[in-house]
């Protein structure tokens, strides 16, 4: 068992585009006070921005939890639903189900989930159509 | 080059006042789709995007991003301003749009991100 010496939770609103970044932020000062290389705070910024926006645009609302080790960091992206019935589908660099008041602002991309797989050592991911979507993204120190 | 050089090439207005502008800006990016930049716009940019909403501060903010240049003189809120201000992100306005923004830049050694 890692043991983590420190673990933050932030609440992700869904629909709520002006305060989102907000968590990223947040995950990307901490980091930084704590003296975590640049390239690490880089990643594990892009990855949190990834899923709160995911949470912002896709989820009934959310939690992202960032847990810290000596030797690795951990965020978890846990929301309330609706899920995702195909998971590889959602992978796919260029897919997208975002609504249009999303994709006007810039959003909806479909590179989400794939970026913050490009920026993880491990990542995994787990939906349940009706449930929710737990994403879980470790980047090593 | 640094943030000062920047608005003169491109005939710039600063949005944003108080905020350094002597930060280097080594690379480029353009592109108004917040994915892309966040999967490829390097620290010490400068970025040009007709977006003009409050993420875009987050996105800058996030990778560290010297600059947003806003082309064909689009209007920005002055909640965005007063966002970029906190967050020490200049972000500048010009007449010029995209391409001509780019080829200026490109000109001036600004190199595309990595």
């Amino acid at each position: 068992m890692k043991q983590f010496i420190m673990e933050h939770t932030y609440e992700v609103k869904a629909g709520d585009y002006v305060v989102a970044g907000e968590a990223s932020s947040s995950i990307k000062g901490l980091l930084k006070k704590l003296g975590i290389s640049g390239d690490i705070v880089r990643r594990m910024a892009i990855a949190a921005y990834e899923a709160e926006m995911n949470l912002v645009i896709h989820s009934e609302g959310g939690h992202l939890i960032l847990k810290i080790s000596p030797a690795e960091l951990l965020l978890i992206s846990q929301d309330e639903g609706p899920g995702i019935p195909d998971i590889d589908l959602a992978m796919e660099e260029g897919y997208s189900t975002a609504p249009d008041e999303a994709r006007e602002m810039g959003f909806g991309a479909g590179m989400g989930l794939a970026n913050i797989k490009r920026c993880a050592d491990e990542f995994n991911i787990k939906s349940s159509v009706g449930i929710g979507t737990k994403v879980e993204v470790k980047i090593y120190i | 080059m640094n943030i000062m050089d920047v608005v003169e090439c491109i005939e710039g207005n600063v949005l944003t006042s108080n905020v350094n502008m002597e930060r280097d800006v080594e690379y480029g990016y353009a592109c108004d789709l917040l994915s892309h930049v966040m999967a490829n716009c390097s620290h010490n940019s400068v970025w040009v995007t007709v977006q003009t909403h409050l993420n875009i501060v987050a996105v800058a903010s996030l990778l560290d991003i010297s600059c947003i240049v806003i082309p064909e003189s689009i209007k920005v809120d002055s909640e965005v301003l007063n966002r970029a201000k906190e967050e020490e992100i200049v972000i500048i306005s010009t007449e010029l749009n995209t391409f001509e923004i780019c080829g200026r830049l490109y000109d001036m050694g600004i190199e595309p991100c990595e």
